[in-house]
Parts: structure tokens; sequence; C-alpha cells
């Protein structure tokens, strides 16, 4: 048997085992999902990455154990 | 103002139209990648809310099918690439029309294994080709890839599936 031949053969396998869902519909109506889903919308402080509140507690911490520092924090700003 | 220029400034009475207008034809197109109603259901709200969330980013003069039916395959591209062994096909399915319903289940039962072990891209263009029969243009529109790449991967998905099948074959040609 040729690879194309064989091809063939499982493709007519395939068809055979898993029939289409061309007829499946949709039975109810998914908006009461889509408003829970968009009532979960997280706020605009939960979008900040992690890697930016981990910026200012570091730059907090400094502050805090340097107060030295602020001065020139304040020149460089 | 048009419905599409009200959805992508954010008008939410606009996207419940278009939610109400497209839902059935996202679900029933990503029913037939995923074959779980259940999934498929949830698979249509995800979709919706990541046209949602990238509403800024449509173009009103732009195809919103299109781009919903792209939206939707890559959700249930995520899901199956996600939870490829999890899955169960569902139950009724037409079965190989061997004589022996002992050798028809076996067969069943060895496609769908091998079927379930497909890289999901692969998987994805199979199901929507060959078992779906869709057009390939629809389904290189869908997932965002040239004609002449979903025809090299369902290629290559049937080449994966003979390699794993290649027993089967033999058996169930020598019945």
């Amino acid at each position: 048997m040729t690879n194309k031949e064989s091809n063939k053969e499982i493709e007519a396998l395939l068809k055979g085992a898993i029939a289409p869902m061309k007829d499946s519909e949709l039975r109810r109506d998914l908006w009461p999902q889509m408003l829970c889903k968009l009532d979960e919308q997280p706020s605009a402080v939960n979008n900040i990455p992690w890697f930016d509140w981990a910026l200012a507690g570091i730059l907090g911490a400094a502050l805090l154990f340097f107060p030295g520092a602020i001065p020139a924090l304040l020149y460089h700003l | 103002m048009e419905l599409l220029e009200r959805f992508a400034s954010g008008d939410l009475e606009a996207f419940e139209a278009l939610f109400r207008q497209h839902q059935k034809e996202v679900y029933a197109w990503t029913v037939r990648i995923v074959r779980d109603s259940g999934i498929a259901e949830d698979l249509t709200v995800e979709t919706f809310w990541r046209i949602y969330k990238s509403r800024a980013r449509f173009d009103p003069a732009g195809n919103f099918r299109a781009w919903a039916r792209r939206i939707a395959t890559n959700a249930a591209l995520d899901h199956l690439r996600h939870s490829r062994r999890e899955t169960e096909l569902p139950e009724d399915l037409a079965g190989p029309q061997t004589a022996d319903p002992a050798v028809r289940r076996e067969t069943c039962e060895r496609i769908k294994q091998a079927f379930f072990q497909l890289p999901a891209k692969y998987r994805l263009v199979a199901t929507l080709a060959l078992i779906e029969e869709e057009p390939y243009n629809d389904i290189a529109e869908a997932v965002g890839i040239s004609v002449a790449l979903v025809k090299v991967r369902v290629f290559r998905a049937v080449r994966i599936l003979r390699k794993k099948l290649y027993s089967l074959v033999a058996g169930v040609g020598a019945i």
C-alpha cells in the first residue's frame, strides 16, 4: 500500500470514528454568563504588574532606611 | 453612529447586540473544534470577553464575523493545548464499518487515542478539514495562516496518525 492510499485509509477511519458536529446548536442565551464575566473584570489596581509593586516596595524600603537619599532622588527626578 | 463604531468606542449595548447576533455562530464554530457543548459554551463567553477587551483595536470598517471567528479559534486552540488528554469525545460516534462490533469498538478507541495525542495545532486543522469538512480557505482565515500551511498541517496530522495506527490499518485491511 502506498503512503497516499494509506493516508486516504486513515482519513476514512477518522471520519468513521468521529462524527461531525455540524448540527450542534446553542440551546440557551449566553448573555447572562457574559454579564457575570464582565462584572468579574479586575479593578485597575489589580492590573498593575507585580514587578511594579516590587519596585515600589524596594524604593519605599530604601527611602525608609536611607532618608538621606531623598534629596538626591528628588534632584535626579 | 454605526453598531460596530459604537462597540469599538466601548458602548455596552452595542456589544450586547453584537453578542446576540454572533453567539450562535461562534458557539457552532467552537463546538466543532472542542467537541463538547459545555466547554464550547464557556469558550464562547471567553471569546466575547477577549473581543470586548480588544474592542479598541477593532477597525469598525472591518469584518466582525471573521475577527470573532479568529478569536474563537485561538481560544479553542488554547483550550486544546491545555487539556489535550482530559477531554473525552462524545459516545455517539459512528464507528468504522467492520463486521465484528468488538473490533469496531477497539478501532474507534485506538483512533480516538491517536487523535488526542496529536499536537493541538494539527488536531485543530485535522478536525476542521477532515471531520467537519470545512473549506481550507475558511480554516486558513480562522487560524490566521495560509491555505498551503493548512494543507501541510493536515498532511502532517494524517502522517502522525498513520504512524500511530499502522498496525491497526493493517489489521482492518485484513478483515
